[in-house]
């Protein structure tokens, strides 16, 4: 018996390989062809940052206001609520991000303990 | 005019070149997060019955803890290969901006393409973020080993992370994986928010978190693609008027 006669021996690595990492790695590939003779005064790399940062942001956004799997318990007030405490944290601590995301953390587990309890 | 003064380089408490970046991961409040947050996708790894292996391997290659967890549930879930590609493929768009971002700043005039493939692969937000932030103060020549150093400790944090999860899943409360499901949208956040020094990054910060979610409830295909365009074309524009004003 070869192994690529069994598909569930072999179907979930070949499958990691087509549709995991491969559409994965063309940005990074991409990323290695377009860098290449970019200097990092340029003002392309100043709009990428920008690109990168405000996707970022983008997917902190969508993650607080679509919240996935136990986080949905908490309603969206609460969840912005959390968010917004941690960012008072992280200002209240002298820019600590450990701080923040300690608080935001904390918040949203009392949360969850004041819906579900 | 006499010379420019010689450029001043902060030494970093850890040292530079691939032990340093080693030393700067473990100490990372990202460190962390890594770990809930493979934690949570080791244990969905195993509701969905993977093997361990394939796990690991997916965290070796993929790395990328949002494209990871939609390939996990999507092919869990028996979903079309074609689209369970598509849909990894746009959550990782974001990796380009920040692979033309990162390299600029490890190359030397001696630096070859292959020498940075490994750092392109190690790049995801975590390790970007972080070596954005530590790399201005490490030597020039020892900046890739930093970056591998760092990248490497990231994944192999998450490797491990994943694995205990994977062997945790039945005994881990939902209030853990609450809570670790909110550890990294909120390091993202906080980091972003330390990072931004410039009017250009705070004007970039501020259309991502309010124009995605937005464009996410009105169903507007490639949301986060857009939100990138919309906020770098923001960033420039702001930095042009600040520029123009001064």
């Amino acid at each position: 018996m070869s192994a690529s006669g069994d598909p569930s021996l072999l179907g979930p690595y070949v499958l990691l390989i087509l549709v995991g990492f491969l559409p994965n790695e063309v940005w990074r590939m991409l990323g290695v062809v377009l860098a290449r003779g970019l200097n990092e005064e340029s003002e392309i790399i100043a709009f990428a940052r920008a690109v990168a940062t405000a996707i970022v942001t983008g997917v902190v956004g969508k993650l607080v206001v679509f919240a996935p799997g136990a986080l949905a318990g908490v309603p969206l007030a609460g969840r912005i609520g959390a968010a917004a405490l941690g960012v008072a944290a992280f200002r209240l601590a002298g820019r600590s991000v450990l701080a923040g995301v300690t608080a935001a953390t904390l918040a949203i587990v009392a949360g969850m303990l004041v819906v579900g309890g | 005019m006499s010379d420019p003064p010689p450029p001043v380089v902060l030494p970093l408490p850890y040292g530079s070149g691939l032990f340093g970046g080693l030393r700067a991961g473990a100490t990372s409040v990202f460190m962390v997060v890594i770990v809930g947050s493979y934690v949570s996708i080791g244990a969905l790894a195993h509701d969905l019955g993977f093997p361990l292996p394939w796990l690991v391997l997916s965290s070796l290659l993929v790395w990328a803890a949002p494209a990871q967890v939609i390939l996990i549930t999507a092919l869990g879930a028996g979903a079309a290969p074609f689209e369970v590609a598509l849909a990894v493929s746009l959550s990782s768009m974001r990796l380009l901006p920040m692979v033309v971002t990162l390299l600029p700043m490890l190359k030397t005039p001696r630096t070859r393409t292959r020498d940075v493939i490994v750092p392109a692969h190690l790049t995801a937000i975590s390790v970007w973020i972080e070596a954005l932030r530590l790399l201005p103060k490490v030597p020039r020549d020892a900046r890739i080993g930093f970056a591998n150093g760092l990248g490497a400790c990231f994944m192999g944090g998450a490797v491990v992370a994943s694995i205990v999860g994977f062997g945790l899943a039945h005994a881990l409360p939902a209030l853990l994986v609450a809570a670790l499901l909110f550890l990294s949208p909120m390091s993202f956040l906080m980091s972003a928010l330390r990072n931004a020094r410039i009017t250009a990054d705070r004007v970039a910060l501020a259309v991502g978190l309010v124009l995605a979610p937005v464009l996410a409830w009105r169903a507007v295909d490639l949301d986060l693609l857009w939100t990138g365009l919309a906020g770098g074309a923001a960033a420039y524009a702001a930095q042009r008027i600040q520029a123009a004003l001064r």
